[in-house]
Order: C-alpha cells, then sequence, then structure tokens
C-alpha cells in the first residue's frame, strides 16, 4: 500500500489499476515457478557443494519436484482409500484451522501489545523498565516455550472452563504477536508533533481525552504496519507451536505428517507449505483490508 | 477597577541547560486592555514567543504573577479564556476542515447540534464555506492557517494568542490573512497578543507595539499606534498612510535604539 494510493480517492481510481497488485503477484509467482524449474534443468543433478556443505540443492524429482507435479498432486486424493477427499481440500481445511488460531493468537496480541504500549507512553518509567523485558521476552526459543505453556494451561480451571491445547498454540501465537504491535503502538502514541500536544494542553485537555482525539489517530499509520508483522508472527507461531505441541487438525502438524512421504509420493509434502504459504497471504491480507479502512487516519503519512 | 486583559507582573524565565543557563526573559512588565490589539516584535531570541507561551500557561515563568483576566495564567487555561494560533497551522491531518475547527467543541462537550451551528459561523467567518469537508492535505498554506484561526475562535475567547500565524505565508496571502484578523478581532471584540518578525505587520495590526530586545529578553518600549481604522477604511489605503509610516519609523528606531528624543518625534509626524 503506497501513500500515493490515500491522496487519490479510493473510488476514483480505474479498475485497471486496481487489479495491477495482483497481475503483478501472478506474474512474480509465473517467474518464481519458471526460475524452479530452469534449475531444475539445468542445475548438477547431485547439487552443489563445498566441501560437507551443500549449497546448491539436488535436482532430482525427489528433492525438486515439478511444478505441475505437485500442482497434479493437490488435485489428488488425500490416502489411497476410496472415501479419501482431495488433497487440496483437506489443506485448506487444515490452513482454515491454523488461520483461526492465529486470528484468536493475533487478536490476544493486539489487547496486551497494545495495553503494554500505552503504559510505557503514560508512565516513563514503564517504558524503561517494560521495554527491555519486552525485547527479552523474543530471545526465548518457541520451542522451549511450548511445552511450558501447554503444562501451565493444562492446571488452569475455573469452573466449567477447561484448557484445550489449541489454546496452547492460540497463546504462543499471541507471544510472538505481541511484540511488534508493542512496539509499533508505542511509537505511534508517541509520534504527535509537539504543537498538537500543546495545542490539547491549551485545551485543559487530560491524559484522558488526549489518548482519545490525538494519540490514538496519530499512532494508525505506525500501527498498520505493525499488525501485518504481528499477523506473519501469528502465522509461525502458530504453525511452530502446532508441531512443537503436537496439536492436530492445523497446517503445522500436516507439514511434519507429510514430510514421511518424501521418498514414497515426493510432490505430497510440498501441498502443506503451498498451504502454509496462502495462510499468510490471506493474514496479511486481511490486514491491509483494516489499513483501507483506516484510510483516514494515514493522512499523516502524506503530509509529511 | 476594570479588569485588564493580561497583566504581567515582574516576570522572568530562566532555562537551566547542562552547561549553561539562558535568561529568556527578565523583568517583564505588560499589561493589556479587554478588546486590545498588541504585538510583541523583537529579533529572534528577545523571548516574545516565551512570554507568549508564559500567558498561555504553556510553560511556567521563574519569577513573578501572570494574570489573565484577573485570574492565574493556569486557571485561565483551565477555564479556556484563550484562543491560541501557532506558526504552523497544526491541524490535525485525520480531521476535516469542520471536524477542526469543532475540536476543541468536541473536547468541552458541547452537544452536536450547537457544535454544528458554530462551526458553520466559523467556516463563513474565515471564507472557507467550500472546504467544509476538505482534509487540511488539500488545502493551501494560507487556507489552513485560516482554518487554525478559525479553530482558535470556537469558543468565543476574550483573547487570541497568536505566535507569528503568519509567518509562513506568502506577501499575498499575509496581507490579505491580516486584513481579515482585523476584521475578525473588531466582530468579536478580543484582545489580541500578537507575536511576529514584521515591522509593517505589528504596525498595521495593533493599537500597540511591543519592542523587545534580546539576552536578557527585556521590552525596551512600546509604540502606540494611531491609524485611522475602522471598518469601512480600505487596507490597502491604511498601509499607504503617513501615519502607517510614522509608526514604522518609530517601531523601527526604537528596535535599532534611536534616542528617546528622536523617537518620541517618529511618533508625532502622523
Amino acid at each position: 500500500m503506497t501513500a500515493a494510493l490515500t491522496t487519490r480517492s479510493l473510488r476514483a481510481k480505474s479498475m485497471s489499476a486496481r487489479l495491477r497488485p495482483f497481475l503483478l503477484g501472478i506474474v512474480s509467482v509465473v517467474l518464481l515457478a519458471g526460475v524452479w524449474e530452469l534449475y531444475k534443468l539445468l542445475g548438477p543433478a547431485d547439487g552443489f557443494s563445498i566441501g560437507e556443505l551443500r549449497v546448491l540443492p539436488r535436482t532430482t524429482d525427489l528433492a525438486m519436484p515439478h511444478v505441475w507435479d505437485m500442482l497434479e498432486r493437490l488435485g489428488g486424493p488425500l490416502t489411497g482409500a476410496s472415501t479419501a477427499i482431495p488433497l487440496w481440500l483437506a489443506v485448506l481445511k487444515a490452513a482454515g484451522i491454523s488461520l483461526g488460531i492465529a486470528a484468536i493468537g493475533w487478536s490476544i496480541g493486539l489487547v496486551v501489545g497494545f495495553v503494554l504500549a500505552v503504559l510505557m507512553q503514560r508512565f516513563r518509567i514503564a517504558e524503561s523498565a517494560v521495554l527491555p523485558l519486552v525485547i527479552l521476552s523474543q530471545t526465548v526459543p518457541l520451542i522451549a516455550l511450548a511445552p511450558v505453556v501447554r503444562v501451565w494451561g493444562s492446571r488452569l480451571e475455573f469452573g466449567a472452563f477447561e484448557w484445550e491445547s489449541w489454546m496452547s498454540v492460540a497463546v504462543i501465537a499471541s507471544y510472538l504477536a505481541f511484540f511488534p504491535i508493542a512496539v509499533g503502538a508505542l511509537r505511534g502514541l508517541q509520534s504527535p508533533d509537539v504543537i498538537h500536544e500543546e495545542l490539547m494542553t491549551s485545551y485543559a485537555a487530560g491524559w484522558w481525552k488526549t489518548l482519545i482525539h490525538l494519540r490514538l489517530p496519530a499512532s494508525v499509520p505506525y500501527l498498520l504496519p505493525a499488525l501485518s508483522l504481528g499477523a506473519a508472527n501469528a502465522v509461525i507461531g502458530t504453525v511452530v507451536a502446532e508441531v512443537s505441541t503436537g496439536l492436530s487438525g492445523g497446517i503445522g502438524r500436516m507439514i511434519l505428517d507429510f514430510s514421511n512421504f518424501a521418498s514414497s509420493d515426493p510432490a505430497k509434502p510440498w501441498a502443506p507449505i503451498f498451504g502454509a504459504i496462502l495462510l499468510g497471504l490471506v493474514a496479511a491480507g486481511l490486514v491491509s483490508l483494516l489499513g483501507l479502512a483506516l484510510g483516514r487516519y494515514r493522512r499523516a503519512e502524506v503530509n509529511r | 477597577m476594570s479588569t485588564f486583559a493580561v497583566e504581567v507582573t515582574g516576570v522572568s524565565r530562566v532555562f537551566q541547560g547542562k552547561k549553561s543557563t539562558v535568561t529568556a526573559l527578565d523583568g517583564i512588565d505588560l499589561t493589556i486592555e479587554a478588546g486590545e490589539f498588541v504585538s510583541l516584535i523583537g529579533p529572534s531570541g528577545c523571548g516574545k514567543s516565551t512570554l507568549l507561551r508564559l500567558i498561555a500557561d504553556l510553560d511556567q515563568p521563574t519569577a513573578g504573577d501572570i494574570q489573565v483576566f484577573g485570574t492565574p495564567a493556569a486557571k485561565a487555561r483551565a477555564a479556556q479564556k484563550y484562543g491560541i494560533a501557532f506558526q504552523q497551522a497544526g491541524l490535525l491531518p485525520w480531521r476535516t476542515v469542520a471536524g477542526n475547527i469543532a475540536l476543541p467543541l468536541e473536547l468541552h462537550g458541547v452537544d452536536k447540534t450547537a457544535r454544528r451551528a458554530r462551526v458553520a459561523e466559523l467556516i463563513d467567518l474565515v471564507g472557507l464555506g467550500d472546504f467544509a469537508t476538505s482534509y487540511p492535505d488539500q488545502l493551501s498554506g494560507g487556507m489552513q492557517q485560516r482554518v487554525a484561526i478559525a479553530r482558535s475562535l470556537a469558543e468565543k475567547p476574550e483573547l487570541l494568542l497568536m505566535d507569528e500565524p503568519f509567518g509562513a505565508l506568502d506577501e499575498m496571502t499575509r496581507e490579505r490573512m491580516q486584513a481579515e484578523l482585523l476584521r475578525i478581532a473588531a466582530e468579536s471584540g478580543a484582545a489580541v497578543v500578537f507575536v511576529t518578525h514584521s515591522i509593517p505587520e505589528a504596525v498595521f495590526l495593533s493599537d500597540r507595539v511591543v519592542v523587545m530586545s534580546p539576552r536578557p529578553g527585556r521590552i525596551t518600549g512600546i509604540v502606540p499606534v494611531k491609524l485611522a481604522r475602522d471598518l469601512t477604511s480600505d487596507a490597502d489605503a491604511l498601509r499607504e498612510d503617513t501615519a502607517f509610516f510614522a509608526a514604522v519609523t518609530a517601531v523601527r528606531e526604537e528596535l535599532h535604539g534611536v534616542p528617546t528624543v528622536e523617537r518620541a518625534r517618529g511618533v508625532d509626524l502622523r
């Protein structure tokens, strides 16, 4: 999304200009497929190694299936059973489950990140105390975190509420998502010009009114990229956490399961990988829809 | 006894830096009558903006006392006794012209119908009737500044504080804005404290021009201006009047430190 897009009225844009990003996207996918096939055609069958280290992959059908084989496999059945659903449908279903979990994780991350940012903006001392912890939190390896969250979660009990394993995954996803949101929102909340802050002071507007009328709207241009980053992180967090907590149904587990077919059905493991890519694209797309809805608050980008 | 719009008594402001201290203002005494138009003029660093900020309670004096309509500056700010406009228009980019003008009214809980009526009135006053739904980035600098002035007038303040509001405008826009400001100030009956670099601007607008000198910021003289100003008079004719030139000369001599006797004669020339 470019700044130029917001200056002109979105409705006034011609159809071709709107289709442009999609067309460019398709062209880039076709190019990528071309590069893949070209390398497969011309590259050395055993790849290229420097000493022990293989710097270029093998070009065998096992390591790099043809693009059309992978696509054809997507159309084929999930298993050999006669009742099996097509592979693409299974992948879509798994991706849908992961998307739901990632969305919940992203929402939790949004709330937590935003509350932290508001606290840090309000209290200078909170900024110096919390910000290093926030940064430190991201250095904890996800793989180490997953079992801890699962164990802690399973001990939670209030009334009829029962901790389910997908919740662990959502929490881990939110753990990755909140970081860019907290940092971006803090920058945004601190972004108003001195002149605007003094204007609010001259209106005898307190902290709360200044937050609502000045800081929140001013934070939007900083917040939107942070929300996209948060969405990408939530998707990665979900996929990785599904693997490390062993949650079935999602795309992460599917990647793990299908990797067993690497030698017998080499095109199959690529299907959930495409699913994961699609998942990331859809998540990023949803967030940019949010950007369209908040277009009015992005005028600041144009003005500066 | 009538209450003054602004009463500054023995005010000084010292900025304590890490390495050095800067006396921005020293021993300032100034009273401004209700409805009076007073300009503060002087070279950069003479503390004219600082003085304005002190009156607005955006900054506090190191010593001395500032009363606005008989109450301390802080109380006057809380009670919204003044409207303020800065060198930059300082409009919120995500609000339309109407939304920007309505901002102070919204913040102070004026209900929607009253707000709409007042905003419409102000948009007419500054001549932006066709631009109510435009966003700031669609306006020229002069138009943005007009919006800022309309916003400063939103709550019908009896005191307007303006810090070089026309500083960034081109000469032609500037002269037109000056004439409009005079009309608006006369119509609203508000006192105006106007900070400027420009001698002709100060003379054209003011009843009194307060001349300041830097390091430390002090008031070196106050030049009364008496132009044959009434609402029907032509602004251009006024600018070519001998009284105008006489006052310009008087302010210039005050700024450059010419002896008192000659200065007095300069004023009498009119």
